[in-house]
């Protein structure tokens, strides 16, 4: 079995008495490309910020390489949701993304020579080098996900988490970005937090269903039970792109 | 002007005010612009009439204590109250900093009514007086500069970071909220030292306009900062002998100014924009 990277072991987050996740069991190794899918409010970033570490669990354990979240956090690469960022900001791509190595510098020192190289081979990985000096909001939204990925890799994780990344990339520019995913995901495990389930599973090779509980069989089916357990309501599957299958025959043991 | 200058001390003074007050302004004026920090820097501003009062206040009891020394302090205290603030409660971040803004300067009222004798010149603190500057003030000013311009070299990455995105800040573990907090007291700091050039209720017109011009001709925020230095020094020192020359009042001659100057540079960034965008695609915005 490959290598276990995240382990979540019965967590529990409540906030102000009401319970946000619910009994938690979540194992990511190595090479795991999971979709992660779930109803608004269904606390699929509260599962993200748990891998974190900026929420602490109310129960349970959270561990990341077997370290507690606080210490792991250095292995998580994040790529936030980015719907509110300011387009005129006088910043340029290579800035942006070498504050990607603040969780590895030292407070009160500038960034070496080793914070920019690694900050540039994240930008070589995501083809966007030939950017480094043009100013974030010049870029088309696509190619700022593209930069906010290197962000999160040039801290050299050893994980990458995604919340919505497809928000603000344009239709005809998706496939092309899940096909840096699907190389990256030969480097790290990858998760991938999105609304859009038929789009997620074409590409992702696991996919869990998040609503307070978690519904997941480490492997690409759910349940037409799982769906409506999680969205409480029935719902129909639209597969899209190349045939697969979401939904499998289900019996229960 | 020039002969003025070279006779008279007092406009000497005034000359190396001005010069000390556009560092500190286009220094912190580039975060408070991009961080959209303008209304709070409003709050923090009109608070220190706070302090002008208990200095006042206190300069009875305690021999070393001055208005500037009052706001000083309690500037600090009010900024970093009104950042916790706004962390800790339900209100909304405006209305904390409203309360905060009108709370301030009512304590400042009431100081300055409860101490005897004369009625102290307001005016001078609220719409400044540069040509009142003295010795010991420029010596303040030089000081307050020195600890805003190290603790932003010493910050630099820190406080681009979470200016462009306080969020992944968060999750690098940066001690995002302190932070902000340490951005707030340089504005307090920068307040005070501002008081005696425009005075507290114009501070916030230097604080934006030179910053939000400088943005308009860079995408760097080192450059932005020496460019809103460059244009401070320019409205300060231009200001202060378009006052002298017609004899206008110094604080506001400045500001309008620097507003004049901010117009033409929209005007001129517009049209050259048009002018780009017109030879690179005519469908382009």
């Amino acid at each position: 079995m490959a290598k276990e990277v995240v382990k979540l072991n019965n967590v529990w987050v409540q906030y102000d008495g009401t319970t946000v996740l619910e009994d938690i069991n979540l194992s990511i190794r190595q090479n795991d490309f999971l979709g992660l899918i779930g109803p608004n409010g269904g606390g699929k970033t509260t599962l993200l910020k748990l891998m974190l570490g900026l929420v602490a669990p109310s129960r349970g354990e959270v561990t990341i390489l077997g370290e507690n979240p606080e210490k792991g956090r250095k292995h998580v690469g994040y790529v936030p949701q980015h719907s509110l960022f300011d387009r005129d900001f006088p910043i340029n791509v290579m800035e942006v993304v070498i504050t990607g190595r603040l969780s590895r510098t030292r407070p009160f020192h500038w960034y070496s020579r080793a914070d920019r190289e690694a900050a540039a081979e994240a930008l070589r990985s995501v083809e966007m080098l030939d950017f480094k000096d043009r100013q974030i909001g010049m870029l088309s939204g696509g190619q700022q996900q593209r930069v906010f990925v290197a962000r999160a890799l040039a801290g050299e994780p050893k994980l990458l988490l995604l919340d919505e990344p497809m928000s603000s990339v344009d239709t005809p520019m998706q496939a092309e970005f899940y096909e840096l995913l699907e190389r990256l995901k030969q480097r790290m495990p990858i998760v991938l937090v999105s609304h859009d389930i038929s789009a997620v599973s074409v590409y992702v090779d696991k996919i869990a269903c998040l609503n307070r509980k978690l519904y997941y069989h480490e492997s690409k089916e759910l349940t037409p039970e799982d769906l409506e357990a999680a969205y409480q309501c029935p719902i129909q599957m639209i597969a899209h792109g190349v045939p697969h299958r979401v939904l499998k025959e289900h019996t229960h043991e | 002007m020039i002969d003025a200058l070279l006779h008279y001390p007092f406009m000497q003074n005034a000359f190396i005010a001005g010069i000390l007050a556009a560092i500190a302004c286009g220094i912190i004026g580039t975060y408070v612009v991009v961080k959209r920090m303008v209304f709070i820097s409003g709050g923090i501003s009109h608070a220190s009439f706070g302090g002008i009062g208990i200095g006042y206040y206190l300069a009875q009891y305690i021999s070393w204590m001055t208005p500037v020394y009052g706001a000083l302090i309690f500037t600090l205290f009010s900024a970093i109250g009104m950042g916790a603030f706004i962390r800790r409660t339900r209100l909304s971040e405006d209305t904390t900093i409203g309360i905060m803004w009108a709370v301030g300067m009512a304590i400042g009222i009431i100081f300055i009514g409860l101490t005897p004798g004369y009625t102290p010149d307001l005016t001078g603190y609220l719409f400044g007086s540069i040509l009142t500057v003295s010795k010991a003030n420029l010596v303040m000013m030089g000081i307050l500069n020195a600890i805003i311009i190290t603790i932003v070299i010493l910050l630099y990455k820190e406080f681009l970071a979470i200016s462009f995105d306080q969020e992944f800040g968060t999750a690098l573990g940066l001690p995002t909220q302190r932070l902000y907090l340490i951005l707030l007291c340089l504005i307090a700091l920068t307040v005070v030292l501002l008081i005696r050039v425009v005075g507290i209720i114009l501070i916030i017109a230097l604080l934006t306009i030179p910053a939000a011009t400088a943005r308009q001709h860079t995408h760097n925020l080192k450059k932005m900062m020496l460019l809103s230095i460059t244009f401070g020094i320019a409205v300060v020192l231009g200001g202060l002998w378009l006052s002298y020359e017609l004899d206008l009042a110094s604080g506001a001659t400045i500001i309008l100014l620097s507003a004049a100057i901010f117009a033409a540079s929209t005007l001129f960034t517009r049209f050259r924009h048009k002018k780009h965008n017109n030879l690179a695609s005519p469908a382009a915005d």
